[in-house]
């Protein structure tokens, strides 16, 4: 173990204190983001992003297409390490580690940070091995101890009472809003501290959404989550604090880059935004 | 709109189309049904030629010896077409024996040639490896059994496995392995390829290590590709014919054996020999008909291997 992980650890005693329910949402701050850039090869993705994520609260992320929300999304937790044209430069600190420090390795990252992504994706496996994919990897191997953790993830995510009796039937099965909150639980199952949702609610329909939407309610002191979203009335309705992101054109090349416009509490993001392309994005003269 | 309809009646003429175009398109399906069709007719052609000939050795063999010849129980049974001892035992174990060493060889390399190009390989590393993949499953196979006979045999095999002669099934055997090896890798690598990234990103979110994913996620969600990659490999080694004519080490008869590392004879070098010998052959018995014979049985044999490996990649394909 190096020095970098054990930092990691010592910051973040990530098992002990949320299992128990005992985090207060204070202002302790999860993620700071310092002139944080993406490239995609030469192009310039999104540009000198700051700010901070801060416990037990839902931030959302806001935006036209293209600004470079989901982008800085998946730096949290080094996604975009798979993208082999990408590189990132600036810092994204973690409890003060930087993420992108050559010695931290990228595992040990998403093991803390997991990710619930835009389309439902299970595993071409049953329900209970969907959920007790992540534990497995970490070593659980009991069959009790799995059992255990399963129950548990899938009461967070809302979803026992509706699968209790068939957890040995493909996850494909569902519904699209049952695959959604099987993938939560699969998410919640590896006990992150954060939970970043790219999209979650994309592709459901408003009654799966709301139960999305109070199961996060639900689960956000437990878990911190960050949620792209392309639907304003959501970001009004979950979230705490909204980072509206927009993109600007080079006049000379042409490009879009993406960019942080403003970043506040959310009912100050939709009444009172102190950026004018804020205003015209909330207020729905623009995007 | 009003007026132009007064000037010039409106008939059902108007909207009949140019003939010519459309005697142009007719032709033209006609054309591609000929081609479509080619290809059956003489696959027909090919199946009655191959079962008739079949039937007249039957015939042959029953008036000749009677049907028993075809499985010897004497002490050295054996096949030995131009005696009129057609013991079938020796050459489909000898194929058999050389298609399960030949999957033996090319399962483990072509996956793990496979799972390296689309898993691990970067974008550049994949555009060099994959001609070179191509290029080697485009060797003629005659180059591959004199590869077996002059190389594999002796420099590699023989002092190996400590064999009796430089040639043997075994030799036959692994030379037929590589060269299903790209055959074997090409069909994996599309069935990985086919399982959804999406998949392979949630397992790395949720912690999984690059070999965890793969081992996890992505071959057990293509493992009916893998398996269809897998028969239609067993089905090629089965049909390979000058490999195995020229590095087996038998010359168109055989006594049975079980032992790869003996010298021996499959089914498709039997038939190779006897059709290049046919000089002398013409004539003098069965041994002419046997050829189309042991072809129609190898016909039947990767007609079923064929058939399983649709039908699961068939089931592959449904999947996502």
């Amino acid at each position: 173990m190096n020095q970098q992980q054990s930092n990691l650890e010592e910051h973040y005693p990530m098992a002990d204190d949320h299992i128990d329910g005992v985090v207060t949402a204070d202002d302790r701050v999860v993620f700071t983001t310092k002139d944080l850039e993406v490239y995609y090869g030469e192009f310039r993705a999104v540009r000198e992003v700051n700010l901070d994520i801060k416990q037990g609260e839902i931030t959302s992320f806001i935006g036209p297409s293209g600004c470079g929300k989901s982008t800085v999304l998946r730096c949290f937790n080094r996604m975009n390490d798979l993208i082999p044209s990408a590189r990132v430069n600036g810092e994204v600190l973690f409890r003060s580690v930087n993420l992108y420090d050559p010695q931290v390795n990228a595992v040990e990252v998403r093991r803390r940070v997991g990710m619930v992504f835009q389309k439902a994706n299970p595993f071409p496996k049953s329900i209970y091995d969907n959920v007790a994919y992540g534990p497995r990897l970490t070593g659980v191997k009991k069959k009790g101890d799995l059992d255990a953790i399963v129950e548990k993830s899938l009461r967070d995510a809302a979803l026992w009472d509706e699968v209790k009796s068939r957890l040995k039937a493909s996850g494909m099965g569902l519904s699209g809003g049952q695959q959604q909150r099987l993938c939560i639980a699969r998410a919640v199952a590896v006990e992150p501290e954060v939970l970043l949702m790219d999209e979650p609610c994309s592709a459901l329909d408003p009654i799966a959404t709301a139960r999305i939407e109070d199961l996060m309610q639900e689960i956000k002191n437990k878990y911190t989550i960050i949620i792209v979203t392309h639907n304003m009335q959501q970001a009004g309705r979950v979230s705490d604090r909204t980072a509206f992101f927009t993109t600007e054109v080079n006049p000379e090349s042409d490009r879009r880059t993406g960019v942080l416009v403003e970043f506040d509490k959310t009912a100050t993001i939709f009444s009172t935004p102190s950026d004018e392309r804020t205003e015209a994005y909330v207020s729905g003269r623009f995007g | 709109m009003s007026s132009s309809s007064v000037t010039s009646q409106f008939t059902i003429g108007d909207l009949r189309g140019n003939p010519r175009r459309i005697r142009k398109e007719r032709g033209m399906r006609l054309l591609l049904l000929v081609a479509a069709a080619t290809s059956i007719v003489i696959s027909a052609l090919i199946v009655y030629t191959l079962f008739k000939e079949a039937w007249h050795f039957l015939v042959l063999l029953s008036d000749e010896s009677g049907l028993g010849a075809l499985i010897d129980d004497g002490a050295n049974p054996g096949w030995y077409p131009r005696n009129g001892r057609f013991d079938l035992p020796t050459i489909v174990i000898g194929t058999v024996l050389v298609s399960l060493v030949s999957i033996v060889v090319a399962a483990p390399l072509g996956l793990g040639a496979a799972v390296f190009l689309s898993e691990y390989a970067s974008p550049r590393t994949r555009k060099w490896l994959k001609p070179i993949l191509e290029v080697l499953a485009g060797v003629p196979s005659v180059v591959f059994g004199f590869f077996a006979l002059r190389v594999l045999g002796p420099d590699l095999i023989q002092p190996l496995f400590n064999t009796s002669q430089t040639t043997s099934l075994l030799v036959t055997g692994v030379a037929i392995g590589f060269l299903v090896t790209p055959l074997m890798a090409s069909i994996s690598e599309d069935a990985l390829r086919a399982v959804p990234t999406s998949l392979r990103e949630v397992s790395t979110g949720l912690g999984a290590r690059k070999s965890n994913t793969v081992i996890k996620v992505v071959l057990p969600a293509a493992v009916s590709g893998i398996v269809a990659a897998l028969i239609i490999s067993v089905s090629r080694a089965v049909g390979e014919t000058m490999v195995a004519a020229l590095a087996s080490g038998r010359l168109g008869q055989s006594p049975r054996t079980l032992d790869v590392r003996d010298p021996g004879l499959t089914m498709t070098a039997a038939m190779a020999q006897v059709a290049t010998g046919s000089d002398q052959v013409v004539g003098s018995g069965p041994v002419f008909q046997s050829l189309f014979f042991v072809g129609a049985l190898l016909f039947l044999m990767t007609l079923a291997l064929n058939m399983i490996a649709n039908r699961i990649v068939g089931r592959f394909r449904n999947k996502y």
